[in-house]
């Protein structure tokens, strides 16, 4: 009862702040209408029972990762990607409904009694139901949605992942930037002396040094290799990974998101200019402001008072999801749970991160926030199913 | 439970640290760091360009020349300009519809931009300021700026000190102080002075609400920089002179300089035909520039005192009778035959009627070309030089000396610096080796290819009264109100020609007033004027009256260049008009009344028209 208490408070709030901008109104009475739905599918997914979702989250997996090879052939084109079914007005993202099949599909294959995460078929497999759908949706050319799916990794490492194997590969995509911004060679003496150090603090076995040999070559390769495959990116990526790094400063083109929006929020000042007195936003100097920008929004007519809330806000979210993940019995709950968490947390984490220079821009939405109905209804269906799970933990007798 | 649930905190701690992360950068960006706020892309502010007002200009007694008068400009920021009632704005600024949505694109489109603000219409009259001034709460994103305009109270001087017009893509890129919409002095002293003129542009951080209505200034005026008025110049220009001047030149085409010869600043530097300058201000200023320049018959907007050639004519004597001495072939007592013409070229250049033979003196005041024909002869031919070239070469260099076919730099800026040709020029024109003094002779009596501007005759006018040297002329006399001089003009530039040599000609011209061609200059008995007149041979039509001259004979004050285009003898036209001046300027008052009203009613440019009909039929 508390959990659902807690739950449809926050859905609440979050529901109905929704970017007001005069000249959109009709964009803001779509979402309502959106937001009518969710409250409905809410209501839904608390009414089915809780068993239903481990049974079927095969088949939900199957069906998502169905529809994300079909769009390929039936989706509407928008901008370079092909994502989108249309139904008359309303467009549907197949990409945004796999992320809750994904945990779905992973909490099940790790609740199962044989499953172990020190062993090694256990990762590859569990690995590949990761990377299916990513691969699918990067196929889409939806870069930022594909990366999202990899966030699960998270939930592995809860699950028993060796961190080490976390922070290597965290590594590894820390060292690709930095090489492409840095000499190689500095780059090569920098891993080696810190693989050096690294050999002396661990034990001094054979299988260790191997390791940390491979690891070497590993970064060697990737510092070599980051340069000449950055150039492979496709251009606007590039453009918006330099515009980061600080390399470019294109006021115009690509960087025109991140210098508005970084604008827009620091005019805010403390207490933000007011409801409705967002200059920049208003008078649409933030691109994609009610979108992958709405903190902006927020920034600008509510300061920093109100950005610091929306921060907090978000974290306590997901510190409640875990901590509620932790207290579950079963451990597909569990399971499921710290998958939701990561979810928003890295939503949370890029979308608002850009927006105040922090990550480079990469269009994903933030949760309940940003306008869109497919996200809308994928955030609250992979929520309430949770918030479904925990309310029925007490009864289940795993 | 599960083996691994420690790791819980890890999770924890990392949102917790995220949190953390993005808390602190936005308390950077938003409270901290003021950069973005201050962004100019920030449209809760608006940037006011303070315009000081510029410098006025006086002339030596402390009379206004030039003043400011306040123009409004309509600026618009496209972005902000929504929800406009059209109808109700283009009614009170008088446009149309179509022109509105024209001058909308203008201000959206490169340069400008849609979230700058741009000017939309320029200096609009009171009236319209008055009647929009109400009601511009209703158009967002439209406002006022203040600037100031010229205006003359005594409609002369429009050649001398120039007008103002907005910088073009040249200026604003070589000179970042200057922004689209500003305006430089274009000619004249507005021109050369610019600097001292404009003063400094200032900033004003106004706050705007959503409404585009000023809220006040911002953070009370702490980022705002102060503007810094012009200073005001003093010039060493005579009004009283210069006006008069321009009077006597209606319906005339010529020009006027008079300077200074103790410290070269010049009085009054006339061309005709001259307009109002009060047409080059303002909405007015492209369209009735468009009908000056379309004159080209008058071609008013040329400056014939600085720019105008023409032969110097018989003034041109002077120079060579000094040049003669000093190179020992001429004394006061050489004498030459006239025989109503050059006897070595069978009497050609012709001779007006008089005793011969005369003596130096007798042949300055008497204007005879035969004997400066011989002068010339004299000093081109003399056995030292071993080529024609050579004694050429170095008559030359007298004549450049006298600041003559180079540039004399004073301040007024397109000064032209004259012709007078290079033995090159002869090699190319007959022929290397080809030519002798004979074949030039022209050049003794100031006809053949010697070209020559007013500001350089009078300025010849100054070697003379200073008896070898002059102060390069100037219009400046001093900046600001603390009477700053910013430039030494007191470096004598001498001649080639010795001093002593100075006083025969000097004793010749006084001559000429008294008794000589100039007799009509003079004006009472006891001011002694030196001149001399011209008649600058004219291929196209009539001779161009010539009358330079400087007074009083001995601490001379004034000295004075006088041309008169197609007005025939020098005696005719400009040496009364030379005189009027000067005596206006000895004595405050004019003595003769009738003569001015005569020189007033003189009308050569309709009256030219007519001769050359005549000469036709």
């Amino acid at each position: 009862m508390l959990a659902l208490g807690w739950g449809n408070i926050y859905s609440a709030v979050y529901d109905e702040d929704h970017p007001v901008i005069l000249d959109m109104t009709q964009k803001y009475g779509k979402q309502l209408l959106w937001i009518g739905g969710a409250i409905l599918i809410a209501f839904i997914i608390l009414i089915i029972d809780a068993e239903f979702h481990p049974t079927f989250a095969w088949i939900i997996y199957g069906v998502s990762m169905a529809s994300l090879i079909l769009v390929r052939f039936l989706g509407r084109e928008v901008a370079g990607s092909k994502s989108w079914f249309r139904f008359g007005d309303f467009g549907v993202q197949p990409a945004e409904f796999a992320k809750f099949a994904v945990c779905l599909a992973l909490a099940k294959y790790l609740s199962d009694i044989n499953i172990k995460m020190s062993d090694m078929k256990t990762r590859l497999r569990a690995f590949g139901i990761i990377l299916l759908p990513t691969l699918l949706i990067f196929l889409e050319k939806e870069t930022g949605c594909a990366i999202i799916l990899l966030i699960l990794i998270l939930v592995l490492f809860r699950e028993g992942l060796p961190g080490y194997l976390l922070l290597l590969s965290l590594g590894m995509a820390f060292l690709f930037f930095v090489a492409v911004v840095f000499p190689p060679l500095k780059l090569v003496y920098f891993c080696s002396s810190l693989a050096l150090l690294i050999f002396f603090l661990a034990k001094k076995k054979l299988r260790n040094f191997i390791f940390i040999g491979m690891g070497l070559v590993l970064a060697t390769g990737i510092i070599f290799g980051a340069k000449p495959a950055f150039e492979h990116f496709p251009e606007h990526q590039k453009k918006r990974i330099n515009v980061f790094l600080g390399i470019e400063t294109d006021k115009k083109d690509k960087a025109w998101n991140e210098n508005e929006s970084i604008i827009a929020i620091g005019s805010g000042g403390f207490a933000g200019k007011g409801y409705l007195q967002g200059t920049q936003t208003k008078y649409d100097f933030v691109p994609a402001a009610e979108t992958d920008f709405i903190f902006c929004t927020v920034g600008e007519e509510w300061g920093f008072l109100g950005g610091t809330f929306i921060v907090g806000l978000f974290a306590f979210l997901i510190i409640r999801i875990i901590l509620l993940a932790e207290r579950q019995r079963s451990a597909f709950s569990r399971i499921y749970g710290y998958g939701v968490a990561s979810i928003f947390l890295f939503h949370v984490l890029v979308n608002i991160g850009m927006t105040i220079r922090l990550v480079p821009v990469i269009g994903i939405p933030l949760p309940f926030f940003s306008y869109g109905g497919s996200s809308l209804w994928a955030f609250t269906i992979l929520l309430f199913i949770f918030i479904k799970l925990d309310s029925q933990r007490l009864m289940i007798l795993r | 439970m599960n083996p691994f649930n420690e790791r819980k905190y890890i999770f924890i701690g990392l949102v917790l640290l995220i949190a953390l992360t993005y808390t602190v950068r936005l308390f950077y960006v938003q409270v901290i760091d003021d950069r973005y706020k201050l962004d100019a892309r920030n449209q809760a502010f608006r940037y006011v360009t303070d315009y000081p007002p510029r410098g006025f200009v006086y002339d030596r007694n402390g009379k206004l020349l030039v003043f400011n008068q306040i123009a409004y400009d309509l600026m618009v920021t496209p972005k902000q300009a929504k929800n406009i009632d059209t109808a109700l704005f283009c009614k009170l600024l008088g446009i149309t519809k179509d022109s509105y949505i024209r001058k909308m694109q203008i201000a959206k489109s490169f340069p400008n931009s849609p979230i700058k603000a741009s000017i939309f219409e320029k200096q609009m009259t009171a009236e319209t300021y008055a009647a929009l001034q109400e009601k511009i709460y209703k158009f967002k994103g439209f406002f006022v700026q203040t600037r100031t305009i010229r205006k003359y109270p005594d409609r002369i001087g429009a050649h001398l000190l120039g007008y103002i017009g907005e910088v073009d893509k040249d200026i604003t890129e070589k000179n970042p102080y200057y922004h689209d919409g500003d305006y430089i002095g274009v000619n004249g002293i507005e021109k050369t002075y610019e600097e001292y003129l404009r003063g400094k542009k200032g900033t004003r951080i106004v706050m705007v609400d959503v409404h585009n209505a000023t809220k006040g200034s911002f953070q009370n005026g702490k980022y705002d920089t102060a503007s810094v008025p012009g200073q005001y110049l003093t010039t060493g220009l005579d009004e009283e002179i210069q006006a008069m001047g321009e009077e006597l030149m209606i319906n005339k085409r010529g020009g006027i300089v008079a300077i200074d010869p103790t410290t070269g600043e010049i009085i009054c530097a006339i061309s005709s035909p001259t307009y109002d300058p009060n047409l080059l201000v303002g909405r007015e200023r492209s369209h009735n520039y468009g009908l000056l320049f379309s004159d080209t018959v008058g071609v008013p907007l040329y400056n014939r005192a600085l720019m105008g050639y023409y032969p110097p004519g018989s003034t041109f004597k002077l120079i060579n009778g000094l040049i003669g001495q000093q190179e020992h072939v001429l004394f006061p007592e050489t004498r030459y035959p006239c025989a109503r013409g050059y006897p070595v070229m069978g009497g050609k250049p012709g001779c007006h009627p008089h005793a011969s033979p005369l003596d130096l003196q007798q042949a300055v005041t008497q204007s005879c070309n035969s004997y400066f024909c011989f002068t010339f002869r004299s000093i081109i031919d003399q056995k030292k030089f071993s080529t024609t070239e050579e004694g050429y070469k170095v008559w030359r260099n007298y004549v450049l000396s006298f600041g003559i076919g180079r540039k004399i730099n004073s301040d007024l800026p397109h000064e032209l610096k004259g012709m007078v040709p290079t033995p090159e020029y002869y090699d190319k024109y007959f022929g290397h080796g080809q030519w002798k003094s004979s074949t030039i002779v022209s050049l003794s009596i100031g006809q053949g290819e010697l070209l020559i501007t007013p500001l350089q005759m009078a300025n010849i006018m100054c070697i003379m009264a200073n008896r070898g040297y002059y102060y390069v002329p100037h219009i400046l006399r001093s900046v600001g109100e603390k009477k700053q001089i910013v430039h030494d003009w007191s470096e004598k530039n001498f001649t080639l020609i010795e001093k002593k040599y100075f006083d025969i000609m000097v004793d010749g011209m006084e001559q000429v007033v008294q008794a000589g061609t100039g007799r009509i200059a003079k004006y009472d008995d006891t001011t002694h004027i030196c001149g001399k007149t011209g008649t600058a041979q004219n291929p196209h039509g009539e001779n161009h009256s010539v009358f330079v001259a400087f007074a009083p004979k001995d601490h001379p004050k004034i000295a004075i260049a006088v041309v008169v285009e197609n007005a025939g003898y020098g005696a005719e036209v400009a040496a009364p008009i030379a005189s009027l001046l000067i005596e206006k300027y000895l004595t405050k008052k004019i003595s003769r009344p009738a003569l001015k009203q005569k020189m007033l009613e003189k009308d050569i440019i309709h009256g030219a028209y007519k001769i050359r009909k005549e000469r036709r039929d």
